[in-house]
């Protein structure tokens, strides 16, 4: 089962759990429901949109209601805590939570002695509360766009705004950034770096790159990263290996944001409506060329 | 902000003391932080915000650094305005600075300005806050909602409003797109 965790700007929540539901611009937990507009309402719905055309089961979330004072988000580590050593997840992403170090060591050994243990995805905040720990290499996915990238390549950094200045955040510098955060052991398994061009490494190598097509007006869509770790989320929820999903995901992303055909003022909405499509689209080419070869 | 910090008086008479003379203050969130700083120097003293020490880091934090001499003075002005500092202790290392680098893009009638991981967007002609970007801590989406549609003028301080590093981030943006509108 997938496990989708993070936070929405909504303090009187407190924590909600359940399995999500989608309607038109919003999510659906039990009997609240939340706005899509960015964070983690926006990695929830861009997954279960995928879910509706790989036909997974829809996933279980844990949501904490949080605008910054951590009060949510500890709600959120304290119930994992007690959940994920007996609970039954083959995949967990980790989103917007505040980033502690001390609950972050915690969620980690709690998941340790699972056998098997299920695959650990972290964006945003909880990413940086596992860089900052020293534990990144036991994640098997990080996706940092060109900011968080320079930050994970920051060996000194606790949080990106610490990253150091002869550190640039220049999206040429992408492939020097991703091998010394793997030299410096502050990257997971594998990356995808969200940005003009999508970038996929693991284990220290870089294994593909996707520029297109290429739709500048989504780079000041708040929520177009959300989205990309969502469609992985699903897509390796679904089996796909990590590395194969991220291509996918990030192919799928693009697609979208073309279909949904942006200026900086859309809504991440727009893009998510449009992910069902471009995932159909993508999985059919797939399919005819596989069909199509010797 | 940074910039504000190099034009402030107090700290071009004052050069900051030498490592052994400096303390830090650290509370409970990067809001009682700022609260804290925003004190300090209409107090006319010489402080910095930086980040914490290794061995005190939480994950998402700043700290004030000031002159250790001044530390009575200094909790006692902070107590009249009900913040009470975690602890106070002597600065034995370099302390980590924050980002000062902004990155900007021209989509033609909207500007993005990126400082650290946040990134805001307004439109040209009318300053109005189109989107906000990036980040990573719970305070974006919510920071996010109070801010777009907004003018840069209207929209509220993100570091009035905001609780983490991501907050403060966002409120170095606001700033560079305000300073680039004023040219």
């Amino acid at each position: 089962m997938l496990a989708l965790i993070g936070t929405v700007p909504e303090p009187e929540v407190g924590l909600v759990e359940g399995e999500a539901g989608r309607e038109p611009g919003f999510i659906r937990v039990g009997s609240r429901r939340f706005p899509v507009t960015r964070g983690t309402p926006a990695l929830i719905a861009a997954c279960l949109a995928a879910g509706e055309v790989l036909g997974t089961p829809p996933p279980a979330v844990f949501l904490g209601g949080d605008i910054g004072r951590g009060t949510g988000s500890r709600l959120v580590y304290r119930r994992l805590v007690d959940l994920l050593p007996q609970g039954d997840f083959s995949l967990v992403v980790f989103h917007y939570l505040q980033p502690d170090v001390d609950w972050h060591n915690r969620i980690l050994l709690s998941v340790e002695g699972r056998s098997p243990r299920p695959i650990l995805i972290a964006d945003a905040g909880f990413m940086y509360a596992a860089k900052m720990s020293g534990e990144a290499p036991r994640y098997d996915l990080f996706t940092p766009d060109a900011g968080e990238l320079a930050f994970l390549a920051d060996e000194e950094a606790p949080h990106p705004f610490y990253t150091r200045g002869f550190i640039l955040h220049e999206e040429q510098n992408v492939p020097e950034l991703i091998l010394r955060a793997f030299r410096h052991g502050n990257a997971a398994r594998c990356l995808l770096v969200k940005g003009r061009v999508d970038t996929i490494a693991c284990e220290g190598r870089i294994l593909e790159t996707i520029a297109s097509p290429c739709v500048e007006a989504l780079e000041p869509i708040g929520g177009t990263g959300d989205t990309l770790t969502g469609l992985v989320a699903a897509l390796v929820g679904a089996g796909r290996g990590i590395a194969e999903a991220a291509g996918i995901a990030a192919r799928v992303n693009r697609i979208a944001g073309a279909l949904a055909d942006p200026t900086p003022r859309t809504p991440v909405q727009a893009l998510i409506e449009q992910i069902p499509r471009a995932l159909r689209s993508l999985l059919d080419s797939a399919a005819r060329l596989h069909h199509s070869e010797p | 902000m940074l910039r504000w910090l190099k034009r402030n008086p107090a700290r071009e008479e004052k050069s900051p003391p030498a490592a052994a003379e400096r303390g830090i203050l650290v509370f409970e969130n990067t809001s009682e932080v700022i609260r804290a700083e925003s004190r300090l120097r209409e107090s006319g003293r010489s402080v910095r915000v930086m980040g914490p020490p290794p061995e005190i880091r939480t994950g998402c934090d700043l700290v004030i650094e000031f002159p250790l001499i001044e530390e009575l003075a200094v909790r006692r002005l902070l107590e009249e305005q009900g913040l009470r500092p975690l602890q106070v202790v002597p600065v034995s290392g370099p302390l980590l600075k924050p980002v000062d680098l902004f990155q900007v893009k021209d989509f033609g009638d909207c500007l993005m300005v990126r400082a650290a991981n946040m990134k805001l967007t307004f439109e040209k002609q009318t300053r109005l806050i189109v989107n906000v970007s990036g980040g990573g801590c719970p305070d974006v989406p919510y920071l996010a909602r109070e801010l777009i549609g907004k003018t840069l003028e209207e929209a509220p301080e993100p570091r009035r409003i905001g609780h983490t590093l991501c907050g403060y981030a966002l409120q170095l943006a606001l700033e560079e797109c305000r300073r680039r509108c004023s040219l």
